[in-house]
């Protein structure tokens, strides 16, 4: 490199423009080589340091995230479907007892009314034969009524028409005729 | 007037004097913003180490993911010890060339010098791996044991010799792919200063930056999944 003078490189012209391709020119590549190795092992510290685990790490945190709050809903799902059993069977068990209660309030009821009604049968039967009673006598009294009204009308017809009779002789005929 | 390859050019950094082996350069700046772009993705980006990620933690999640699933499939399960190392390749070959794609910046991928010493770096790495898995059974992997007896020593020489094509092709198609398109944007650039094709010119710019921008995804990705399988090799060498 001592001989070298005043041009940068013997890849370009004298005006600095490119000579060929500057890609493939020999004087340049000894820099490329070093600083692409240092900038590789460097790259390569700080991600095999640094970011690479970090970001590993989290991916793997997240898996684990993912697959405990899968499980645990798998969990809750599970004590979701054991409540609802639970609440059916109980629901099921209300419904029988329910059901039960019902029947034994209707056999109650209808014992009670069977003993009102007959209670009230025997009532009426007994009213009943009081009133037969009452009509009986009514029925007597009015027919005693008719034979005396018939008596007395019977009488006046007879002074009415100018006869005397007698009062007994009247009693028999309207006697035999309300008989009759 | 500029030359389209000018961009190309390593110059000091500090100064005009000649480019030692030590010299910082724009090589070095654009080296070294590459390593300063990776750090704030993954180490500021992921210091939150959020279980449910910012949008720049998720950035960096979403890289290791892609690349940690290209070496555990393409590698196998033992590959994934050597997870940071082609990590460290794709996330340097990849930043080196989207940060390449600003005007006037340098892109030290489109320098064989670069691309030689990682394709070449790979290689080593890689061969050396192979014995030391595998002793001298890793010679198996140029002997075809389930092809016709007599067409084995064919098929060996054939494999010894595309084995040491690899390096060649793996650096020169990174630098050839970054150059051409580079050299073409500039072209174009160039163009942009006649009036009667500025428009033409320009729109032909955006379509090409654009297909840089795939450009330079793929050649990183490339890069990284045919170490992947180089290392399979190493790791495997029995077909």
């Amino acid at each position: 490199m001592a001989t070298e003078t005043t041009a940068a490189s013997t890849c370009l012209t004298e005006g600095g423009s490119a000579l060929g391709m500057p890609q493939l020119c020999a004087d340049w590549i000894p820099n490329q080589v070093f600083w692409l190795v240092v900038a590789l092992v460097v790259l390569f510290l700080i991600l095999s340091r640094v970011a690479l685990p970090r970001i590993g790490a989290v991916l793997a945190e997240r898996r684990g995230t993912i697959s405990n709050d899968l499980a645990a809903a798998e969990e809750l799902k599970q004590k979701a479907v054991e409540a609802e059993k639970a609440y059916h069977e109980a629901l099921a068990n209300a419904k029988a007892e329910a059901g039960r209660i019902v029947a034994q309030a209707k056999a109650e009821i209808q014992k009670e009314l069977d003993k009102a009604t007959a209670k009230a049968d025997a009532e009426i039967a007994a009213k009943a034969t009081e009133s037969e009673a009452r009509i009986n006598d009514i029925r007597a009294g009015a027919l005693e009524a008719v034979t005396e009204v018939a008596k007395d009308t019977a009488k006046e017809i007879v002074a009415a028409l100018g006869g005397k009779a007698d009062a007994r002789s009247i009693t028999a005929a309207v006697s035999a005729r309300v008989k009759g | 007037m500029f030359h389209p390859m000018d961009q190309f050019i390593v110059k000091p950094l500090f100064g005009d004097g000649p480019v030692m082996w030590y010299t910082p350069t724009n090589a070095t700046l654009w080296m070294a913003l590459a390593v300063l772009a990776v750090s704030l993705l993954f180490v500021v980006g992921t210091r939150g180490r959020a279980v449910v990620p910012t949008r720049v933690q998720s950035i960096a999640e979403v890289f290791y993911g892609l690349v940690y699933k290209m070496v555990e499939d393409v590698a196998g399960h033992d590959g994934a010890k050597y997870f940071p190392h082609i990590m460290t390749l794709f996330l340097f070959i990849l930043f080196s060339n989207y940060l390449a794609l600003i005007p006037m910046s340098f892109s030290p991928t489109s320098h064989i010098g670069v691309t030689a010493v990682l394709g070449f770096g790979v290689f080593f790495a890689v061969t050396a791996i192979g014995f030391a898995k595998n002793g001298i059974g890793f010679l198996k992997l140029f002997w075809m044991s389930d092809a016709p007896l007599f067409l084995r020593p064919i098929i060996a020489l054939i494999e010894v010799i595309s084995y040491f094509v690899r390096p060649v092709s793996h650096s020169i198609r990174l630098a050839g792919n970054i150059t051409a398109g580079h050299a073409v944007l500039k072209v174009f650039a160039t163009f942009a200063a006649v009036t009667a094709i500025a428009p033409l010119s320009i729109v032909a710019i955006v379509a090409i930056f654009a297909l840089e921008v795939l450009v330079s995804v793929i050649q990183a990705y490339v890069f990284t999944i045919l170490t992947c399988v180089y290392l399979r090799d190493a790791l495997h060498p029995s077909h």
